[in-house]
């Protein structure tokens, strides 16, 4: 473990919640790795992290879509724009790996372009290791991490099936990137497939009539108040290379987590978030049959609704209590 | 012997390519050079002044002066060309992103020396959109980069008529793993995106399009397989002829003609029993020499030791010697074309045009060469293609004489010695060039300089030919960073796809990739998480074949991969290995920088304390320098020699391992 510069978890958690980048760093490879005297040290570090604050401060955001719709270029906009702004960023960008080798391209970077001498900005790529198609289970317990140390915790991914719905149960804000001209997103919508984001952009307008018939059809395949109440889906368009449409987007962002925030949701919502993830991650590994040995998701989810501190602890003593029978 | 009677062709211009250390250096070398019987010259610019800055500048440390000459500014380019009078002079300038700006220096220096610029020969390369697939030069968004070359090539067109303004580059698709089919499909494609860009500016007049048809050049690479090169270029020829024919209504045949220079293929030269590379050279010039009615123009020769290191001008000289052999001594030049008639040259050829036509119809059908870079569909084929031929090398299929057969060898004479058989650029030739620099800015007159750069931006801007404020900028002794900077700030800056998310060639892995994927995999799970690695490309250098390989392979061997792509800060690279929890940084470096960015790679891993992460390095490093680095903290050295890639995948799993105080084998 490459932790040694922190004497305690206590220290390393002051030291992620300072912003220290070597100490994030460190943070994140905890929560990594697999192995059990890892996982035990990781459950410390993020009660330890829920100690200190609730992190309502930070904004947790999701973007989304297919492949091919300019994500990271537009990621690399919002991110310019939110710098200007005094904000600090932490990106997680989750690729898919090789079900064969279980190896990797981490190409994100690249194409997010992100200023090298910036302490403001930290990027750390995840491979989805092919879990279910959906996100890996480390996402939550790294965007804690990165919420502790940053104004604005950005999740990135290639949304299609299991991860896009994993993205919109687990960001306080999700924003759907759909591909001008290809009509998927719109029949996906319409069909409930996607989970309806807060937030739908229509990037590359620069690409003219077909950006705007886009635009127009998911207008109105969309019932305009979000599921969540009190929301209305705005549709935006943006060209992240020729930066039109970026300084909106980044303020209907911002409306939407002052919306949360004035109505008191974003701290509850974490929580039920939270206890959906972790069962989730359960049901994912143990099965129905799992989840009914510990009471049935009723009982799971009220209790793990109850505890707000200590969740992944309490997540790996479930898991340690299915492991053992 | 009535030897004096027979009609001889007369020869092609031979040129070496070369220019290092500095201006005063390079205009010794290429003095004698030209006292040798060289009849051309062909200008090798540091990466710094290819991609935009002077020497003076963070990124240009190390690099000044490597790879080619540096050029800051009008003294710089007077110097270079001191005593060698343009009027008289054929140049040829291997720049592209920077071109208009060179072109502009050469122009202004021909001013002063009296000559009429209207009467200057030579060639920019000036063929940006292949930087974007291979070498990595380039500064700008594929957009406006095109809209640089074409401008250049209507102000030459007009202003200096003998100028070939566009070398429309296969070669470097080539050595970023092009096949035959591939490097004339692309090419021509290139090509095609050059002319209809400068027909859609509307800055050549219709009836004079033609005069730009027949400016075009093209710059091919001429392999080892040379009974297929020699088919290639005669396709190249043929489908041509018949593209400027029919797309751009060319009536005159001398202006559909496919002019080519050549430069015989670099990268197959090897690092093992180099003494080898002779005989493949010579045998690449005969792919390009033998058939007169595809012969090229102009040829240079890599010297034999160009994967060991610099050639010293006595490497050159061979070079040089063989091309002499060839064109004077034999009797080739006596004969028309070999190849008429052949019914086996000739079916060859047409399987070329016909792979060729329909690789070119699926470009045109994304949206034509420039959509097709910047989707990266281009570049991730070229990767497959040398991929495909990485694993060919592996398996033995293709038999490479040194390296992966008879690798036996007795003691080479030609590589003892002191200076192990390359030339040492002089370290003080940086120190020197920035202190001239300095000095030079100081003697200028600042408000000229503005106003200079004012009409630049303002061409840049508002779409004016941007050829006319560089010669004014040139004049008034702008520099070449300032130059490119104004464009920075009005175009932007760009980076190009890496092509490496191909999908695995085959199913079927081989035992030495099971075993290495092994080893990953149980290494990972000691360590907790999958093995994570960092390949980065610091520098200028932009030849990224050898990082892209070695990422494809890693991947297929079971490692999480971050790789970002060229020209990279160290100080970005120590990061992004931080930020992305990586058990090993890899480095590319071909530029022969890699003393000083290795250097200032330990300091910034030193400065954000992750100076537990391993490095090794991968490139073209004397064996001297190779045990400096190894004694300065680098875990190991990869060199051309390490063809097999499973056993570097080995080696890095095993750093890992004895990093992290793991048991060596499992």
């Amino acid at each position: 473990m490459q932790q040694s510069a922190y004497k305690t978890t206590a220290d390393l958690a002051a030291a992620v919640g300072r912003g220290d980048r070597s100490a994030l760093a460190a943070a994140l490879n905890l929560l990594d790795d697999q192995r059990p005297s890892a996982r035990s040290i990781a459950g410390d570090l993020l009660a330890q992290l829920q100690l200190m604050e609730d992190f309502s401060h930070s904004h947790l955001i999701g973007i989304t879509g297919p492949p091919g719709a300019g994500k990271s270029t537009l990621c690399a906009a919002l991110i310019a724009v939110w710098r200007k702004r005094g904000l600090r960023i932490g990106i997680l960008a989750v690729d898919p790996s090789s079900p064969i080798s279980g190896g990797a391209l981490l190409g994100d970077r690249l194409r997010m372009q992100t200023s090298c001498e910036d302490d403001g900005v930290f990027v750390r790529s995840l491979s989805s290791r092919g879990q279910f198609g959906g996100l890996s289970a480390e996402v939550w317990p790294m965007s804690v991490v990165m919420l502790a140390a940053f104004d604005i915790v950005l999740i990135e991914t290639v949304g299609v099936g299991q991860r896009e719905a994993d993205i919109a149960r687990l960001c306080d804000t999700t924003c759907y990137v759909a591909q001008p001209g290809s009509g998927d997103s719109v029949q996906f919508l319409k069909a409930g497939i996607l989970e309806v984001p807060h937030v739908l952009v229509v990037n590359k307008e620069d690409m003219g009539d077909v950006a705007r018939r886009t635009s127009a059809e998911l207008k109105a395949a969309l019932n305009r108040e979000h599921p969540d109440g009190h929301w209305e889906v705005p549709v935006l368009a943006t060209s992240a290379t020729k930066n039109v449409g970026i300084e909106a987007l980044a303020d209907v962002i911002h409306q939407h987590y002052d919306t949360l925030t004035k109505q008191q949701q974003l701290v509850s919502r974490r929580r039920r978030y939270q206890a959906y993830w972790i069962h989730k991650r359960l049901q994912e590994e143990f099965g129905s049959f799992g989840i009914e040995q510990l009471g049935g998701e009723q009982l799971l989810l009220a209790q793990l609704a109850e505890n707000d501190v200590n969740l992944l602890q309490h997540y790996e003593s479930l898991r340690a209590r299915l492991l053992e029978r | 012997m009535s030897q004096d009677t027979v009609k001889r062709d007369r020869p092609w211009l031979m040129r070496t390519y070369s220019g290092h250390s500095s201006a005063q250096a390079s205009n010794e070398l290429y003095r004698t050079n030209l006292s040798r019987g060289q009849t051309g010259l062909s200008v090798a610019f540091d990466l710094p002044t290819q991609t935009g800055y002077d020497s003076d500048h963070p990124l240009a440390r190390g690099e000044v002066g490597k790879v080619g000459v540096p050029i800051n500014h009008i003294g710089d380019m007077e110097t270079l060309f001191d005593q060698i009078p343009l009027d008289q002079m054929n140049t040829s300038m291997t720049i592209n992103a920077t071109a208009p700006w060179l072109l502009a220096l050469y122009v202004a220096v021909a001013e002063r020396q009296g000559v009429d610029p209207s009467t200057l020969q030579g060639t920019t390369q000036n063929d940006v959109l292949k930087e974007y697939l291979s070498r990595g030069t380039y500064i700008y968004p594929p957009v406006p980069s095109v809209r640089l070359t074409t401008d250049l090539i209507a102000y030459t067109v007009k202003n200096i008529p003998k100028w070939n303004p566009t070398n429309v580059c296969s070669y470097h698709l080539q050595e970023a793993g092009a096949t035959p089919t591939q490097e004339l499909a692309y090419a021509l494609c290139t090509a095609i995106a050059i002319l209809d860009a400068v027909q859609a500016s509307g800055q050549v007049p219709k009836e004079r399009f033609h005069d730009v048809v027949g400016r075009i050049s093209f710059f091919v690479n001429a392999g080892i397989r040379f009974v297929e090169e020699t088919c290639k270029l005669r396709a190249f020829g043929r489908m041509w002829d018949e593209l400027t024919k029919q797309r751009y209504g060319v009536d005159n045949p001398k202006q559909r003609r496919f002019r080519y220079g050549v430069q015989v293929n670099s990268l197959g030269l090897t690092e093992s029993q180099p003494e080898n590379n002779v005989q493949r050279i010579v045998l690449e010039m005969l792919a390009v020499t033998l058939s007169k009615s595809s012969r090229a123009r102009a040829i240079q020769l890599p010297a034999w030791n160009e994967a060991l290191g610099l050639p010293r001008p006595w490497d050159q000289q061979w070079a040089l010697r063989m091309q002499q052999v060839l064109a004077l001594e034999t009797d080739l030049l006596e004969y028309g074309d070999l190849f008429e008639g052949s019914h086996v040259v000739e079916t060859k050829v047409q399987e070329l045009i016909a792979g060729a036509r329909e690789e070119m119809a699926r470009v045109e059908s994304q949206g034509g060469m420039v959509a097709c870079i910047e989707t990266g569909y281009v570049k991730s084929e070229l990767v497959q293609s040398h991929t495909r031929r990485m694993r060919n090398i592996e398996s033995g299929e293709l038999q490479i004489i040194g390296v992966n057969c008879f690798q036996e060898t007795a003691e080479s004479p030609l590589t003892a010695g002191d200076e192990s058989g390359i030339m040492k650029v002089d370290k003080k030739a940086e120190e020197e060039q920035i202190a001239s620099l300095q000095s030079f800015r100081l003697s200028r007159d600042v408000d000229k300089v503005e106003q200079a750069l004012e009409l630049l931006r303002a061409a840049a801007s508002d779409g004016g030919n941007i050829m006319p404020p560089s010669i004014e900028c040139a004049r008034a002794g702008v520099t070449t960073g300032e130059w490119s900077e104004i464009l920075r700030e009005v175009f932007g800056e760009y980076r190009a796809p890496t092509g490496i998310d191909i999908a695995p060639l085959s199913q079927s892995a081989s035992e030495a990739l099971v075993l290495v994927r092994e080893r990953v995999r149980k290494t990972g799970k000691e360590l907790g998480r999958p093995l994570r690695l960092l390949i980065g490309k610091p520098g200028l250098d932009g030849h990224s074949n050898g990082a892209e390989q070695i990422a494809v392979k890693a991947r297929d061997a079971g490692f999480e991969i971050v790789y970002e792509g060229i020209r990279l800060t160290p100080s970005q690279i120590a990061r992004a290995a931080q930020e992305e929890g990586v058990h090993l940084i890899g480095l590319s470096i071909l530029s022969g920088s890699h003393m000083e960015l290795i250097d200032d790679i330990f300091m910034e891993l030193k400065k954000i304390g992750a100076t537990d992460i391993p490095v090794v390095i991968g490139g073209i490093i004397p064996e001297e320098d190779s045990k400096q680095l190894l004694q300065n903290g680098l875990k190991a050295v990869f060199t051309p020699k390490d063809m097999d890639m499973n056993s570097i995948m080995a080696a890095m799993v095993t750093i890992i391992r004895e990093a992290h105080s793991l048991e060596p084998s499992t």
